[in-house]
């Protein structure tokens, strides 16, 4: 008897161990990404301190950026990123959501599967091939056909005005949908793969149309899955470089025609940190690179805030 | 079987082991980083002086000119190379006596784009910096007609285009402009990365190139080089003395030609503008780090051997590629400045 509690217990010893093993690990690899990103933010704001202590508030809210006089203000590369990944995503969303639709709703298994295939291989091509054809293709066709009837038809709203370069905000704005649309959609696919079955079968037999049963019973289900899904467009539209880049115009302004060319943070960087020999002007690009932290930090803080405010209304949903 | 399988990793460890071993002891390893400008023609000598001397490695990172001059001061490399030369701070931020060793020399070049007007449009260096300042907005302005009688140029507004990455070469264009032109010189200034009064940012030569050619009535700015593969069209512009003269090879050597007679002992100066008639006035040295008192024996007799060759043997291999070689004066002045260094 005592012999058998005896290995009993050294078994739960052992496998207590185990456990604690194991939690051990676990926790040492959660706590190294929280010290990683506690690093880099110190990394950061030290390197970005003399730009801090010389412009202060003033870096969030200036209209210059002069390396030769050394002043330097984010404002028109806070506006290009933030314009530019909103209007994107505006763009991508429903086209994403659309497809996703049709690959898990409308089309036939086969053809959903061959359409969903190629998503992921628009989402696997890597951005300087999207910038590549961007630059080759999409703007002189923007300048030459795209530009002259917005500006023939729309030209009196202040968004489609001025000379057409082709280089311009709309081109990145476009490209940008074209890449984050296969992450949304991807993403969607697989949230209303995730719909049960008895939501849609529920709704065709109280004799819902295929278009009642998706906005009824499958859209509303997916609906925070399909809005994280969005959050993690808006993260690669924001943090993108390289196509937006070699599209953008990279000049830093803030104006509302869309044909104006723009700039963006992480461009600024690209550009002219390999070159900044200042050390004032190395700590400006740092000091972008610390608001761009930021500024996705509180993307994701109020995404999480909607996540959270739509899941406690679909449980109050349900409940009624 | 296992047993076979680890005898014979085992057997392949010691292998590499060795092998890594034995290299490291037959080759020294030079580390250089800095200038992309010149990097053409740094790999083509590396490669070439391995044949020549096959202990040796040069291992050469293009990270852009303030990388280099970075990477030096922080003694990270051996060598740092740099288009632009360092300010009496940056050289006093250095742990140690650091000289400038003029390699070769590229030159810049207006390149355009309007329909119907062949390469060769003479623009004066006043009108260009206007043009870049935005003062001049259309191709048919009397400045820019009064230099070309008999070519038809149409009244568009010109669209500028220039670089939006930080570059040796907008560094080189910016100061031929603030010696033309002194409202440049105040309101813009000289730098790798300007604040552009008008224009659009292109990514590199390729991506100021691509914009103006799809862009008609453009005019923006290439390295010779790159406008010469790329068979681009670009202007001729009028030097100091008055002549205009068409970018080459041998103008741009004529700039260094002219500048021999007041160049500075540290070879730190800026070769825009320079006097004489054959001289293009856009052009500039790229130059290598390197400390006086180098701190490794080996790997600094390497590397003034190196130098050596390449101021003699290398030389001749800068047209090949589109760089200009320098004039002989100041490789004679090079050769005795190569000898100061110390290991």
């Amino acid at each position: 008897m005592s012999d058998v509690t005896a290995s009993h217990r050294w078994k739960i010893e052992k496998g207590l161990s185990g456990d604690f093993i194991f939690k051990a690990v676990t926790v040492l690899f959660a706590f190294s990404i929280l010290v990683i990103l506690m690093l880099m933010l110190y990394e950061m704001v030290s390197q970005s301190l003399p730009s801090l202590r010389k412009f202060g508030g003033h870096f969030i809210t200036g209209m210059e950026w002069d390396a030769v006089q050394e002043n330097f203000g984010a404002l028109p590369f806070i506006y290009g990123s933030v314009v530019s990944s909103i209007l994107a995503l505006l763009l991508a969303t429903p086209l994403a959501v659309g497809t996703a639709l049709f690959i898990t709703e409308i089309a036939p298994r086969r053809l959903g599967g061959f359409a969903a295939s190629l998503v992921e291989l628009l989402a696997a091509i890597p951005s300087v091939i999207y910038g590549l054809w961007g630059i080759l293709i999409m703007t002189p066709w923007l300048q030459q056909t795209v530009q002259p009837l917005l500006q023939k038809y729309l030209g009196f709203l202040p968004f489609f005005d001025g000379p057409a370069y082709g280089v311009s905000m709309l081109a990145g704005v476009l490209i940008l949908m074209i890449m984050v649309v296969p992450i949304i959609t991807s993403i969607t696919k697989e949230v209303l793969m995730a719909v049960p079955r008895s939501q849609r079968e529920a709704a065709i037999a109280l004799g819902a149309t295929r278009w009642e049963m998706i906005r009824m019973a499958v859209l509303p289900y997916g609906k925070s899955g399909i809005l994280g899904a969005v959050i993690l467009g808006l993260g690669r539209a924001i943090g993108e470089t390289m196509a937006v880049t070699m599209v953008i115009g990279n000049n830093p302004q803030i104006s509302l025609s869309l044909f104006s060319p723009a700039y963006t943070m992480p461009s600024v960087i690209a550009n002219e940190f390999a070159e900044a020999s200042s050390p004032l002007h190395s700590a400006a690009l740092m000091n972008i690179g610390l608001l761009l932290l930021v500024i996705t930090l509180i993307i994701n803080a109020l995404a999480r805030l909607l996540l959270w405010s739509m899941s406690r209304g679909a449980a109050r949903g349900t409940k009624l | 079987m296992l047993k076979n399988v680890r005898k014979s990793l085992l057997a392949l460890a010691i292998m590499a082991a060795t092998a890594v071993a034995g290299q490291a002891s037959a080759e020294t390893l030079v580390n250089g980083a800095g200038a992309t400008f010149p990097y053409p023609i740094y790999s083509k000598w590396f490669s070439e002086y391995a044949k020549v001397d096959p202990s040796v490695k040069f291992n050469y990172q293009s990270i852009g000119s303030g990388g280099g001059i970075k990477q030096i001061t922080a003694q990270t490399v051996d060598f740092g190379a740099s288009d632009k030369f360092l300010s009496d701070a940056e050289l006093k931020a250095a742990p140690g006596k650091l000289i400038h060793i003029p390699t070769v020399m590229g030159a810049v070049v207006v390149i355009y784009n309007i329909p119907g007007v062949p390469k060769g449009l003479k623009l004066s260096s006043e009108d260009v910096a206007d043009i870049f300042l935005g003062k001049i907005t259309k191709w048919n302005d009397p400045k820019i007609a009064n230099d070309n009688p008999g070519v038809k140029l149409p009244d568009q507004p010109i669209v500028v285009v220039h670089r939006s990455d930080g570059s040796g070469t907008t560094s080189i264009f910016t100061d031929y402009l603030s010696g033309v032109n002194a409202d440049w010189k105040s309101k813009v200034g000289t730098g790798s990365s300007v604040k552009w009064p008008v224009g659009l940012g292109g990514k590199g030569n390729e991506g100021v190139a691509g914009q103006v050619k799809n862009t008609k009535y453009a005019i923006g700015y290439a390295e010779l080089a790159y406008a010469f593969e790329n068979k681009l069209t670009y202007a001729t512009l009028k030097n100091r003395s008055g002549q205009f003269v068409e970018p080459s090879i041998k103008s741009t050597s004529a700039a260094a030609a002219a500048a021999a007679k007041q160049m500075p002992a540290d070879y730190r100066i800026s070769l825009v503008n320079q006097p004489g008639k054959e001289a293009y006035p856009i052009v500039g040295f790229t130059w290598l780090l390197v400390y006086e008192q180098q701190k490794d024996k080996a790997k600094g007799k390497k590397l003034v051997e190196f130098l050596e060759w390449s101021l003699h043997k290398g030389q001749k291999m800068a047209s090949g590629l589109l760089y200009a070689p320098l004039p002989e004066n100041v490789q004679k002045m090079v050769g005795k400045t190569i000898k100061t260094i110390k290991y």
